[in-house]
């Protein structure tokens, strides 16, 4: 009777958000896969019978350019987010208490802060009229008829500034529970300074650096506001063509081929984290948290 | 023994980098000339001209409308989700329930964005308000779950236990005791769950009908347009409700609230 009444409780307690995630989560996922494989209809819906076109369409060579751009793109501000995120959340984690408490404050704000807002800030600072450019030419860095906005180089620029955050607060998580004496330990017993960093600290934050690459690889792989506002028709990556399809010529079945590989891209490293992790899965709040 | 300069420099220049494009934004917005990059002179002319924007004004009450019902609704399944979490965490059901609060997490905001577009187009819904708060719960419920849930798993139950055996009912428990103790968690993940709302672009932009214009969306298309100097307005404006919010939830954090997800 307990027991019958325990599942009942269960029942209730999960049935609301299983349901909606079910409903609004899952099924639209599903559906992704099944739409690809409709014809699209000239009203921009979707049509009736079953077609293999769109997908045998997605091996254009425009398309291959551009899942590789993608993939490329993302793993380049992936290197530099990671780059700049361990040794500013090792100095953060190292920092007296009350200025860690200011540091940390300072690293969340960007967090915050309107997605949109920042990518348009870039996009006013390294315009042809905007301060860094003119700044750059002032010194004579670059020449005045040089382009620093619409292209790949804005755009990984861009994604770093949005993602650099992602990447600090799980590794500054891991930093702040660090014993350090083992850093001091490597030292006496003669190893040079960046031979301590790297062969004691750095795999003793290595689940956190995994987290990191994680939560800035797979959101880029997805991006499309940023190559959108700061990027040119050389920096398009796969979450523009996407949008393109649905927003400018209205084929919903090629936006679902699209789609399917990205869902591709985004699984593989995933998988492979989970692989070289075995079953560790538990349940437990992700180290950071906050916003994606 | 002597630490490294170097992570305090890097740190000193990612602060810079971080703050430097917000900070010359809102420096422009004051500017009287149209383009940034030279100064004009100090002027709220463009502040003035963001009041007399009647677009911005509709934006800004249906982002509005739709974060306040998103934040209720989203508490209310996030929160059951997390207490079913906590309280079965032993049951096999919860791990598949836990994957499945988990996995919006990683997707991509683009992927979320077409599939739902694709399910309202395939049932015929009308795109408008109604599917943007649909869309927004569906990615709120994760973070509500699991910040409410970080707060529950370093909870003191025998309060709970002691307010049973006092003689308290399970609803009167729940209610008196538990709802309570957990109300800074709520409010974290309540906060959380508004901001992402507001802040939303990409599935929002996917899911909008006609007359549903958000201040997002409304952004977007001001930047593909040029607005620059008022964009940079609103954006000042919208920046300083974000630091008054992180600085109130800061201070909520000190007396103890706010540690959701840790």
């Amino acid at each position: 009777m307990k027991n019958l009444r325990r599942r009942g409780q269960e029942f209730f307690l999960t049935l609301p958000s299983f349901f909606w995630l079910s409903l609004f989560f899952l099924i639209p996922t599903a559906l992704v896969f099944i739409l690809a494989f409709r014809p699209a209809d000239p009203f921009g819906g979707i049509g009736r019978g079953w077609t293999t076109a769109t997908i045998e369409g997605l091996a254009d060579p425009q398309y291959l350019a551009i899942a590789w751009r993608t993939l490329w793109v993302s793993f380049l501000s992936t290197a530099f987010c990671l780059l700049l995120a361990v040794p500013t959340a090792y100095a953060v984690a190292r920092a007296p208490e009350r200025r860690r408490n200011l540091l940390l404050m300072l690293v969340i704000v960007p967090f915050w802060t309107s997605f949109l807002i920042r990518v348009f800030a870039w996009k006013s600072i390294l315009h042809p009229e905007g301060l860094i450019k003119k700044t750059l030419v002032f010194c004579g860095l670059v020449d005045p008829s040089s382009q620093l906005l619409y292209n790949l180089g804005a755009v990984i620029l861009v994604t770093v500034y949005t993602f650099l955050p992602f990447a600090i607060l799980p590794i500054y998580a891991a930093a702040e529970k660090f014993d350090y004496r083992l850093l001091e330990a490597a030292r006496d017993l003669g190893a040079r300074p960046f031979q301590a960093f790297r062969k004691v600290f750095l795999p003793g934050i290595r689940q956190a650096l995994v987290t990191a690459v994680l939560v800035v690889f797979i959101p880029s792989l997805g991006s499309y506001i940023v190559p959108d506002i700061v990027g040119g028709p050389g920096s398009e990556m796969l979450g523009n063509k996407i949008a393109q399809r649905v927003f400018v010529d209205r084929n919903l079945p090629l936006a679902g081929g699209l789609s399917i590989v990205l869902i591709l891209a985004v699984l593989a490293p995933l998988l492979g984290v989970l692989a070289l992790q075995g079953k560790k899965a538990r349940i437990q709040p992700p180290e950071g948290g906050g916003k994606p | 023994m002597k630490r490294s300069r170097f992570p305090f420099i890097v740190t000193g220049l990612v602060l810079v980098f971080f703050y430097l494009p917000i900070l010359i934004l809102v420096v422009d917005s004051f500017n009287a000339s149209r383009f940034g990059g030279a100064w004009r002179g100090f002027s709220l002319k463009w502040y003035v001209r963001l009041f007399h924007e009647p677009a911005i004004w509709t934006a800004a009450r249906n982002t509005l409308v739709i974060a306040l019902i998103v934040t209720f609704v989203s508490l209310l399944l996030g929160t059951t989700s997390a207490l079913a979490l906590h309280r079965f965490s032993k049951s096999r059901f919860q791990r598949v329930h836990y994957t499945l609060i988990y996995t919006p997490l990683v997707v991509p905001e683009i992927l979320m964005g077409i599939s739902l577009l694709m399910a309202f187009v395939a049932a015929g819904v009308k795109l408008g308000m109604g599917t943007i708060i649909l869309a927004h719960v569906t990615f709120c419920i994760s973070y509500v779950a699991l910040v409410v849930l970080g707060r529950l798993q370093d909870f003191d139950f025998t309060v709970v236990e002691a307010a049973r055996d006092l003689g308290a009912t399970g609803w009167t428990a729940t209610r008196r005791v538990l709802l309570p103790m957990l109300a800074p968690g709520l409010a974290a993940a309540g906060l959380i769950a508004f901001t992402l709302s507001v802040d939303d672009f990409v599935i929002t932009f996917f899911v909008a009908g006609p007359g549903s214009t958000t201040l997002p969306i409304r952004v977007y298309s001001m930047i593909k347009h040029g607005a620059t100097p008022l964009i940079n307005a609103l954006s000042t404006l919208l920046l300083a409700l974000t630091f008054t919010t992180v600085l109130v939830s800061q201070r909520l954090s000190k007396s103890g609230a706010l540690e959701g997800g840790q």
